[in-house]
């Protein structure tokens, strides 16, 4: 009954308070005891290991199974923490909001505020064409608009609590910067291609009138909030837990049974075509970054260098073709095209650049 | 009432559809559900996120599959103020 009166728009916000008192003091315990066990997990698995299932961590499938033992809660936590805190973070970052942020400002100064707003603003890629409309209907410019839509799925939270939990949190701000980079770039790219004629004609002679926005800039309490962050949590690792789980099986059986520097003939920094074959790759698959990090990881310790790794990730995320699939029917092929290309480009450099720096 | 449920036919889009019928039997409120899928249509009512619904030409949630519970006080406000 209370979450009726709570929704009725028209009913007085009085009883909320108290909730949200009792809310805040729950979230300090949970977060202690959250890094209490994190940080005995190791030891836990290890234990498991030998002690109850009688197993060598010498041998073949005792390193496998310590690994897996440990590693499947330690994301899991890891996602568990990154999507909530990321999520109430986004609870500020309505779309409209982000629209209100974008209208008005020029090209330049508008793809680097496009691409950062990307991160935060709640994004689904079975939104992108409405969106776009939106955008494009208020005068926001096409490459904005674009620095928009390509840092929005690119640089996602699952993708960076995976790759943090993984690969350490050096590489994961490598993978955020470089994210960002190329949807800011990229974005300017197809800003000065002057692309608007591709743009399917009836958007721009669609007239939704002046845009008077129905802003909707409620002020939201704290414990909505946090009912945000723990809806977002629900969501996205309950769609996503059973692909870390099985990533992660893949990837210990390699971490296990695979010998050292068996990768590093054909995966290795030495192979000029190994970041264009992981980009080619990428583009088909969708959404399974969550198995994929688990698996590459375990390849980059036997040998794999990180600029296929990076470019593959980005390129599985970045561009993928359900979401072409979507945008056509806004967007002419050449626009497409080039939307792809630049993307693909960038991506490229970041692959090479990293296999030279690393 | 007319309702329009706006979405281009995602997962989420047709759980808002299937939500917001079990919803409208429970708040014993009549009303039509329809599933807009054009993109012309959702970009006309300036949604700009889906699923969305939208209740006589007004859009009340975008960006969201509420609970039952939340599209029940909707509905029956919506109902209220016709």
């Amino acid at each position: 009954m209370e979450d009726i009166t709570e929704t009725s728009v028209s009913a007085p916000p009085a009883p909320v308070e108290p909730t949200t008192q009792q809310r805040r003091w729950w979230l300090l315990p949970a977060l202690l005891l959250w890094a209490l066990v994190y940080r005995w997990l190791g030891t836990v698995a290890d234990v498991l290991t030998t002690s109850v299932l009688h197993l060598s961590l010498d041998s073949h499938l005792g390193s496998s199974v310590a690994f897996f033992l440990f590693e499947v809660p330690k994301v899991l936590m890891l996602l568990i923490l990154v999507v909530f805190g990321v999520g109430v973070v986004r609870s500020f970052f309505t779309p409209d909001r982000t629209r209100q942020i974008l209208s008005g400002k020029r090209e330049s100064a508008g793809n680097v505020l496009a691409a950062m707003l990307g991160v935060v603003t709640p994004f689904c890629s079975c939104s992108a064409v409405p969106l776009f409309i939106g955008f494009v209907e208020t005068g926001i410019p096409l490459g904005v608009t674009f620095s928009f839509l390509i840092s929005a799925p690119m640089v996602n939270e699952v993708a960076l609590a995976l790759l943090f939990g993984m690969f350490g949190w050096r590489v994961a701000a490598i993978y955020l910067t470089a994210g960002l980079v190329i949807a800011i770039v990229a974005g300017w790219v197809i800003g000065r291609l002057r692309m608007e004629r591709f743009v399917e004609d009836w958007v721009y002679e669609l007239d939704t009138g002046v845009n008077t926005a129905n802003s909707s800039n409620e002020r939201m309490s704290w414990e909505k909030r946090i009912d945000y962050g723990l809806d977002a949590v629900r969501e996205i690792v309950g769609k996503v837990w059973p692909y870390v789980m099985a990533g992660i099986a893949v990837g210990a059986g390699i971490h296990g049974y695979v010998p050292e520097g068996l990768l590093a003939s054909f995966l290795g920094s030495d192979t000029w075509w190994s970041i264009p074959l992981a980009v080619l790759l990428g583009v088909p698959m969708y959404s399974n970054a969550a198995g994929i990090i688990p698996v590459v990881q375990a390849l980059m310790e036997k040998g794999a260098a990180l600029g296929p790794v990076l470019a593959f990730m980005m390129s599985v995320i970045g561009l993928s073709l359900p979401e072409m699939i979507i945008l056509r029917k806004v967007l002419k092929p050449r626009l497409i095209g080039g939307f792809v290309g630049v993307v693909a480009m960038g991506i490229l450099l970041v692959g090479y650049l990293f296999t030279a720096i690393l | 009432m007319n309702i329009q449920v706006l979405g281009s036919g995602c997962s989420k889009c047709r759980e808002l559809e299937a939500r917001t019928k079990k919803a409208l039997q429970s708040a014993g409120v009549a009303g039509e559900v329809e599933h807009v899928t054009d993109f012309v249509e959702i970009a006309k009512l300036r949604v700009l996120v889906t699923p969305a619904l939208a209740i006589n030409g007004e859009v009340k949630v975008a960006g969201k599959v509420p609970s039952e519970a939340e599209l029940v006080g909707i509905l029956t406000t919506a109902a209220a103020t016709e």
